[in-house]
C-alpha cells in the first residue's frame, strides 16, 4: 500500500495481495454491538403500556358494554355523517379558496396582494367559534339575503329545511377559516418550486395557465400535501364546533345523548374519540398514497407501500432464519 | 404585427451596411441593438450590438459576471432590457413599435415569441414530475401545435436523435447530467425553433459527460440551425464557431472568426482571459 509509485509495474506482476497468508477478517460476520440499556428501556415501556391497556379494559369507569351499545347507534352514525359532510365540503372549498388567496398574494397586483394579506390576517386572528356564531346570527337576521346567495347544487337538496341553513352556515364558517390557513400552505408550496422550473416553462413559451396547472402546481403539491393534511386533521376536529350553531355532528350528537343519558357520558366520549381516531387514520392513509403519487420523479425510487414493506420484511426474516439455521 | 415586421426588415438592412449584397433579403437571425440592462445601480449590459446571420454558430466568451448569460437571456426576453431592443428573424422580441417608441407586449404574445426560440439552461431545468417523453412532448401540445399522439411521436424521434430513445419512460432524476442535458436539447428542438440559445450547457456536468452533450450540439450546428452558445469550452468554440464574441464589463470587446479572436486576439482583455482559461 505504501510502495513508491515506481514499483507499480512489478507489483502488478506479483501475486495479488489478497492471496497473502495474513488472516483477513473479511470473511467473518460482524457481531452487532449489545445494547443492554435499550432492552431495559423497552421492558419498562412495555410494562407501562400493558398497565395502561389493562386499566382501560378492566376499569368499570369506561363501561365498555355501553361503548359497544353506542358505537353503531343510528343517531351517532347520523352525527358522523354530518361531520363527514361538513369536513369534505369545507376541505374542498377551503382549499379552492386557499389557492385563489395564495395566487392573489403572489400576484403582481398590489391591490390583490393587500386584499389577500388582510383576509388571511383577519381570519387567522378571529377564533373559529366567533366566526361561526357571527355567521349564525347574521343568517338568522338576514334570512332573505342568505337565500339569494347562490350555492353549489350539493346544497340545494337541503334548501327547505332548517338543517340546510345550519349546514350552510357551518360550511361557510369553516371554509372561510380553512381558506386563510390553506392559502399559506399553498403559497409555501408554490414558493418551494425551483425558480428554474418557472424559467424553463416560460422559455418554452408554455401558456400561463398551463405553466401553473401542469408544471408548477403538481410540483408544489409535493410540499403542500403533508402540510394541508395536517390542516385537514385539525379541520376534522374543528367541525365539533358546529355544535354551537345547532348542527348535530358526531360530537354534538354525543353531547346531546349525554344530556339525556348522564350515566353514559364517558362511553359516549369514548365513542367520539374512537370515531375521530378512525377518521384521522383514514386521512393519514390517503395522505401516504397521495404523497407517494406526487413523489414520482422527485425521488429515484418510490417509497414502498405498507404491503410491499411487509412482504420485503417477511422475505428478509425468512432469509435470516435460514442463515441462523445454517450457522 | 405585419406593419411592424416590414418596418423591421427595412431597419435591419440599414443597420448592417457592411454586408448589404449578401443579407439584404433575409433578416438577421438575431439582432441585438444598443441593449442596456441594469439591476438597481449595477450595470450588467452597457450598449451591446450583435448580429447573428441565419445558420451561423456564435460562441460568446467572457469572464464570469461579464454579462454573457444576461445577454443570452435578453434575446428571448427572460430579462427585459432597460434600453435597446432585440429582434429574432426580423421580429421584435417583447416589444412593439408605437410611433417612435417601444411598448412592452402582453405576456401571451411574448410567450408565443419565446416558443420560436429554443433555450437550453446550465442546470437543464427538466420538469422532474414528467417522464422524459412528456418533457419533450409537453411544449408542442401546450402551445397547440401538435396533438398528443403526434407530439409523442416527434418526441420519440428527437430522443432518438440525441441517443436517448431507450430512456423515454424514465424520469429526469434517474438520468445522468449529460443525459438530462441531451433531453433538454430535445425539448428545445420539439418546438422547431429558428434559433437555439445555450447558456453554459456543459458547466454543470462532470468532465467525462461533457463530450456527449457537445457532440449533440455539433450535430445541430451541422444541420444549419442558428446557434448562440455561451460556454467556457474554448476547444469546442474553436471547432464549431463561425464567430466568437468576447464580452467583458457588459460590452462586446471583440468579435470575429475563431482563428482571429482565439489565436490572434487584438485586445489586452481578451488575451488575459484566454491566458487564464487555456
Amino acid at each position: 500500500m505504501s510502495e513508491p509509485p515506481g514499483a507499480a509495474v512489478s507489483v502488478a506482476e506479483a501475486p495479488p495481495p489478497a492471496d497473502t497468508p495474513s488472516k483477513e477478517p473479511a470473511a467473518q460476520r460482524v457481531l452487532p454491538l449489545r445494547r443492554p440499556g435499550r432492552w431495559i428501556a423497552t421492558a419498562v415501556v412495555l410494562v407501562l403500556a400493558a398497565q395502561f391497556v389493562h386499566g382501560l379494559v378492566s376499569n368499570p369507569f369506561y363501561q365498555w358494554d355501553r361503548f359497544g351499545y353506542w358505537f353503531f347507534r343510528p343517531t351517532i352514525l347520523d352525527g358522523l355523517l354530518v361531520t363527514l359532510e361538513v369536513t369534505v365540503y369545507s376541505a374542498v372549498l377551503g382549499l379552492l379558496g386557499g389557492i385563489l388567496l395564495a395566487l392573489a398574494r403572489l400576484s403582481t397586483s398590489p391591490v390583490l396582494r393587500a386584499v389577500s394579506w388582510v383576509y388571511i390576517w383577519a381570519l387567522r386572528s378571529i377564533p373559529l367559534i366567533v366566526v361561526l356564531l357571527f355567521l349564525y346570527n347574521f343568517s338568522a337576521l338576514y334570512r332573505t339575503l342568505s337565500l339569494g346567495v347562490p350555492f353549489g347544487p350539493a346544497f340545494l337538496a337541503f334548501d327547505e329545511s332548517r338543517l340546510a341553513t345550519d349546514m350552510v352556515v357551518a360550511v361557510i364558517g369553516l371554509s372561510l377559516n380553512e381558506a386563510a390557513y390553506a392559502a399559506e400552505v399553498v403559497r409555501g408550496g408554490i414558493l418551494s418550486v425551483d425558480q428554474g422550473q418557472h424559467e424553463a416553462a416560460s422559455a418554452l413559451g408554455l401558456p400561463k395557465r398551463y405553466q401553473f396547472r401542469r408544471i408548477v402546481f403538481p410540483q408544489a403539491l409535493r410540499s403542500i400535501t403533508p402540510n394541508y393534511v395536517n390542516q385537514l386533521i385539525g379541520l376534522v376536529k374543528s367541525t365539533s364546533l358546529v355544535f354551537y350553531v345547532s348542527l348535530l355532528d358526531l360530537f354534538g350528537t354525543a353531547q346531546t345523548m349525554g344530556a339525556t343519558y348522564p350515566g353514559d357520558i364517558v362511553p359516549l366520549l369514548l365513542v367520539v374519540t374512537a370515531w375521530y381516531l378512525i377518521l384521522t387514520s383514514v386521512v393519514s392513509v390517503i395522505q401516504f398514497y397521495v404523497e407517494r403519487y406526487y413523489a414520482r420523479g422527485a425521488t429515484r425510487t418510490l417509497p414502498p407501500t405498507p404491503l410491499q414493506k411487509l412482504r420485503a420484511g417477511l422475505t428478509e426474516l425468512r432469509a435470516r432464519i435460514r442463515r441462523e439455521a445454517a450457522v | 404585427m405585419t406593419a411592424g415586421s416590414t418596418e423591421l426588415a427595412h431597419e435591419t438592412a440599414d443597420a448592417a451596411p457592411g454586408d448589404t449584397e449578401l443579407t439584404r433579403p433575409a433578416p438577421a437571425a438575431v439582432e441585438v441593438r444598443d441593449v442596456h440592462k441594469w439591476y438597481g445601480t449595477h450595470r450588467v449590459l452597457n450598449g451591446v450590438d450583435l448580429t447573428v446571420r441565419p445558420g451561423e454558430v456564435t460562441v460568446i466568451l467572457g469572464p464570469s459576471g461579464s454579462g454573457k448569460s444576461t445577454l443570452l437571456r435578453v434575446i428571448n426576453h427572460l430579462e427585459k432590457p432597460e434600453i435597446g431592443h432585440v429582434s429574432v428573424n426580423g421580429e421584435l422580441i417583447g416589444v412593439r413599435r408605437h410611433g417612435d417608441r417601444l411598448k412592452e407586449l402582453n405576456e401571451r404574445t411574448i410567450l408565443a415569441q419565446r416558443s420560436r426560440i429554443g433555450f437550453v439552461f446550465q442546470n437543464f431545468n427538466l420538469f422532474p414530475h414528467l417522464t422524459v417523453l412528456d418533457n419533450v412532448a409537453a411544449a408542442p401540445v401546450a402551445t397547440g401545435r401538435l396533438g398528443g399522439e403526434q407530439a409523442r411521436e416527434l418526441a420519440r424521434e428527437l430522443l432518438d436523435r440525441v441517443g436517448l430513445a431507450d430512456k423515454a419512460d424514465a424520469y429526469p432524476r434517474q438520468l445522468s447530467g449529460g443525459q438530462q442535458q441531451r433531453v433538454a436539447i430535445a425539448r428545445a428542438l420539439a418546438l422547431r425553433p429558428g434559433v437555439i440559445l445555450f447558456d453554459e450547457p456543459t458547466s454543470a456536468l462532470d468532465p467525462e459527460l461533457v463530450g456527449e452533450v457537445l457532440t449533440v450540439i455539433k450535430d445541430l450546428a451541422r444541420t444549419g440551425t442558428t446557434l448562440v452558445i455561451v460556454t467556457h469550452e474554448i476547444g469546442f468554440a474553436r471547432e464549431i464557431a463561425d464567430r466568437v464574441v468576447f464580452i467583458d464589463g457588459g460590452r462586446i470587446v471583440e468579435q470575429g472568426p475563431p482563428s482571429e479572436v482565439l489565436d490572434r486576439p487584438r485586445h489586452e482583455r481578451t488575451r488575459d482571459f484566454l491566458a487564464k482559461v487555456l
